[in-house]
């Protein structure tokens, strides 16, 4: 099979990749920025551990074939926070001890971006609504949206500040 | 009250966990993650029938697909590995089918390349030819069938109590366990009520959501396995068992897992790598897809008879519990299901006449094995439904018939054993007021009933089990803590580090907590079972305290007096002259124990000690759909003095909603021994949407006197009692009674229409 170039922004930097037509995003990922946020767990977009944010919308890795993020801003759960500072959703989840393994924790974090990005402050059913494409075998559901609540907060008091 | 002194303030503490800060950037190390040069992938090819013998295997195909390094089967696997069987009770299960596959799904093959996408396509071009044999699938029917799935039983020899079976043949039966206390056939003879009922459970699947991966590199000089594991020590003793080498010469390291729960203990696919790194000699990797995670482990279906005799004051005086465990096609660590849990099988009641006889079985589905609760979960299912079905029949109350009936302090079980630190009353008394029982409950509409149930369940924690720990002082007086317990989510890394921390007065974030790898970290049997807490527990304890004995040693030593207030740091540079050298701290803990009488199962000291757990449950059955909405659950636990609240109220809650999907609609369904829901899209496990509308957790106030810091264990607890508190439950509501698992709305509807005489048809 002929691999191909492509081009995309991942984590707020201009990138290139040479990949074959049927690797997915979360081979990409890994293979070749050795990025292993993003996980393959079911692989059929139904667990949500391999969930990456494309052009602002959250995705699953494992059903998005790499070439389709030719041109795309891509990020991941490595690009969230700055520096040494957590953003607040990951403080929130570490506060509310919404995980325990982790190996999902990754893909509820940008889900939870996504969701308060377009709802600041969700009601329970919003929470639940987005968040019910991400499994976790653990059930920390209780504490997650507990944690999901206290980053909307956190997130209000930094914007009014 | 000596072991809880809190020196350090940091036992009792809610230490956020360690790692946090990496599993919330997604940086936390798994094995998953890891790549060394030279890897290749193996796909396995798998059997397609239940039971066979193989003809031949035509890899020839797939060989030939470009990019393949080569393809493997038995024969291979025998020139490196000459008895390739292995297994942690019995050494039955071949490294790759060696004339005869037992299950569908049993590895068969494997495919080696550079490309995992290569090796999968070329393993789709192997084709096996075999000659099918007759295969036998249910538990009961095992007993008696003329299909047999082992030849001869092959007893690991580990356990003196499987010694007995070694060489038994045409036997499905793996272990018989039985247990006799007082004169169950009197008893039952003269009693004024009987009552016998038959229970069954379901085969599930644990879904870690971390499939199973292990990479080996193993040349002749050695091997080193990256694994999810749970047992590192285990693996290093099988696979040098295997090869015949001594233990130094195999290197095991587990980072975080990805979720265990008790799917990832014993050998799973470190044999296989191993063998197939010392073939291609070059590192490999196999990583489980997980729709392939049906096919390696599951948890045991059981068929449960129980039948009691309670006299004219509703006082329980006999108990006789027949269970049959689904072992499938290789035993795994299902003997040690069958005996250590099944002898709580008539449940936490004082009862003085009882039998059991449990039964490992053999059939040709996917092996079964631990699954948080290692078969508890299966009992209670039982023995809570009985009970509250003989209450409702004598019209008391459930939980006053319980109190009437539950063991208390100091009175023996059925083993003989004496309970202690067992809060069962407590877990009881807690239930009810938490559930409001005595008050006035609504019961809802013609359309939407409501019902309520409660259920307690205990466990005998697995004896007996060793733990080591070594803790080692830095020169700057920061220090590691190397043990063998594996972090699959349970906070163990954290807790661990919070008793350094207790013990040697430095706050527990402090404390570097080495993974397990065994060229660096002491043994431990394994984590399971909930048993880290209390044996891994006491061994780091110890551990803490020898190095601070030597610290104060030192400080004498180098003539320092008494109470002299120094810091470890310069009592290493007054030693060595410089920032130099390490005091070391070692630590090892083993239970007392009494092996049980074979022909009785009587022992004066079964376990160190027992687990508590009990629910309630309130539903809302759509009397219409056979819909059942769990609107309320209700953990409460006796988990001792908790190391860490928080984490010990995850655990609660996370078990407890595994359980529920147990409950409702978890089931593997089979069509000839083929599991044909092997997906997520076809095998539903609990999301956010399936969490009760109240869930509430409570730990008791309870103190195992025995314990590190009087902990105990707490990881399987929250399971017990969740499947029988609802099933009593929905009878509550809508007085239909369900006796198999799950409790889906087919089920229901079918039961419901069955009280209404005008039952479904079978599908």
């Amino acid at each position: 099979m002929a691999a191909r170039t492509i081009h995309f922004t991942l984590n707020g930097e201009r990138v290139s990749a040479e990949i074959e037509p049927h690797h997915n995003l979360v081979e990409l990922l890994q293979r070749h920025f050795e990025l292993f946020g993003a996980r393959e767990s079911c692989g059929q977009g139904l667990c949500g551990c391999c969930t990456v944010l494309v052009n602002g919308v959250a995705v699953s890795g494992c059903l998005t074939l790499a070439v389709t993020v030719d041109g795309a801003e891509v990020l991941t759960i490595e690009h969230l926070g700055s520096g040494d500072a957590l953003d607040p959703i990951q403080e929130a989840f570490i506060e509310n001890g919404a995980f325990q393994c982790g190996f999902c924790t990754p893909g509820f974090i940008l889900m939870t971006k996504q969701l308060l990005d377009a709802h600041p402050n969700p009601d329970d059913n919003q929470i639940r609504h987005y968040l019910s494409g991400n499994l976790c075998r653990c059930a920390a559901y209780p504490e997650v949206v507990q944690a999901v609540k206290s980053a909307a907060r956190k997130r209000g008091s930094r914007v009014a500040a | 009250m000596a072991t809880t002194t809190m020196q350090g303030k940091q036992v009792g503490r809610s230490v956020p966990r360690l790692e946090a800060r990496e599993k919330v950037s997604g940086r936390a190390e798994y094995v998953h993650n890891l790549r060394l040069p030279g890897m290749l992938y193996g796909k396995i090819f798998r059997s397609t029938v239940p039971h066979g013998r193989i003809r031949g295997i035509d890899t020839s195909a797939a060989r030939d697909v470009p990019g393949v390094h080569r393809v493997v089967t038995a024969d291979d696997v025998r020139n490196v590995i000459p008895s390739p069987y292995y297994g942690p009770a019995f050494h039955d299960q071949p490294i790759l089918a060696v004339d005869k596959v037992r299950y569908v799904g049993e590895p068969v093959a494997v495919v080696l390349a550079s490309d995992p996408h290569v090796a999968e396509a070329a393993a789709q071009l192997i084709v096996a030819d075999y000659e099918e044999m007759p295969a036998v699938f249910d538990e009961v029917e095992a007993m008696t069938s003329t299909a047999v799935v082992h030849e001869e039983l092959k007893p690991a020899g580990t356990f003196p109590d499987l010694k007995h079976l070694k060489g038994r043949k045409n036997t499905n039966v793996a272990l018989d366990f039985q247990l006799r206390r007082g004169d169950v056939d009197k008893a039952l003879a003269t009693a004024a009520h009987v009552f016998e009922h038959t229970f069954r459970t379901q085969q599930v699947l644990h879904v870690p959501l971390e499939p199973f991966v292990s990479v080996a590199d193993a040349s002749a000089s050695g091997a080193t396995i990256y694994t999810a594991s749970q047992s590192p020590s285990f693996v290093r003793i099988e696979i040098a068992r295997l090869l015949g080498w001594p233990e130094n010469k195999v290197r095991v390291k587990v980072p975080y897992l990805g979720g265990g729960f008790g799917a990832k203990l014993y050998i799973k696919l470190e044999a296989l790598t191993t063998a197939l790194s010392l073939i291609a000699r070059r590192p490999v990797k196999v990583s489980l897809t997980m729709e392939e995670q049906f096919y390696t482990l599951t948890k045991h279906a059981a068929t449960l008879r129980i039948k009691s005799g309670v006299d004219t004051d509703g006082r329980i005086t006999a108990r006789k519990c027949d269970v049959w465990w689904n072992g499938g096609a290789y035993a795994d660590i299902g003997p040690r299901v069958t005996q250590k849990s099944g002898f709580t099988a008539p449940g936490p009641y004082d009862i003085d006449n009882v039998s059991i006889d449990s039964y490992a079985l053999y059939t040709h589905l996917p092996p079964a094995g631990a699954l948080r609760g290692f078969g508890i979960p299966q009992l209670v299912w039982a023995y809570e439904c009985h009970t509250d079905m003989i209450a409702r029949a004598i019209g008391e109350d459930a939980i006053a018939f319980r109190r009437k009936n539950i063991l208390r302090e100091g009175r023996p079980q059925a083993t003989g054993t004496a309970m202690k630190d067992a809060a069962i009353d407590a877990v009881l008394d807690r239930l009810g007021q938490r559930m409001n029982w005595d008050g006035v409950f609504d019961r809802g509409s013609e359309k939407l009933r409501r019902g309520r149930g409660i259920a307690i369940g205990f466990k005998a924690s697995i004896s007996p089990t060793t733990s080591m720990a070594i803790v080692n002082l830095y020169a700057d007086g920061s220090c590691g803590l190397y043990c063998s317990t594996v972090d699959m989510g349970q906070g163990s890394d954290t807790a661990m580090a919070q008793i350094v921390g207790e013990v040697l007065n430095v706050p527990a974030e402090t404390v570097k907590v080495v993974h397990p790898d065994t060229d660096v970290t002491p043994y431990d049997m394994a984590t399971l079972g909930s048993r880290s807490t209390y044996h891994m527990g006491h061994a780091v304890r110890l551990a803490a305290e020898d190095a601070r004995a030597k610290v104060e040693a030192l400080a004498r030593e180098l003539g320092l007096p008494e109470g002299t207030n120094y810091a470890v740091s310069d009592l290493f540079k007054k030693k060595y002259g410089m920032q130099a050298g390490n005091i070391v701290g070692v630590g090892s803990f083993i239970p007392s124990y009494t092996p049980p009488d074979y022909a009785t199962g009587q022992t004066p000291n079964a376990t160190p000690f027992w687990m508590v757990g009990g629910t309630g449950a309130e539903v809302e059955v759509d009397t219409e759909t056979g819909h059942v909405r769990v609107t309320r659950l209700v953990n409460v636990a006796d988990v001792g003095r908790p190391i860490n609240p928080k984490i010990v109220e995850t655990q609660l809650s996370g078990g407890a909603l595994m359980q529920l999907g147990f409950t409702m609609f978890e089931k593997m369904h089979f069509d000839g021994g083929q599991v044909t829901n092997a997906s997520l899209a076809d095998y539903k496990i609990p999301g956010i949407f399936d969490v009760p509308t109240v869930m509430e957790n409570e730990i008791v106030n309870a103190e195992q006197t025995s314990g590190p810091f009087g902990a105990k264990g707490v990881g399987e607890t929250a399971t017990f009692g969740v499947s029988p508190a609802i099933a009593n439950a929905i009878d509550d509501a809508v007085g239909v009674r369900l006796t198999d698992l799950p409790l889906n709305a087919e089920a229901v509807f079918r039961a419901l229409r069955t009280k209404a005489n005008n039952p479904l048809e079978d599908a």
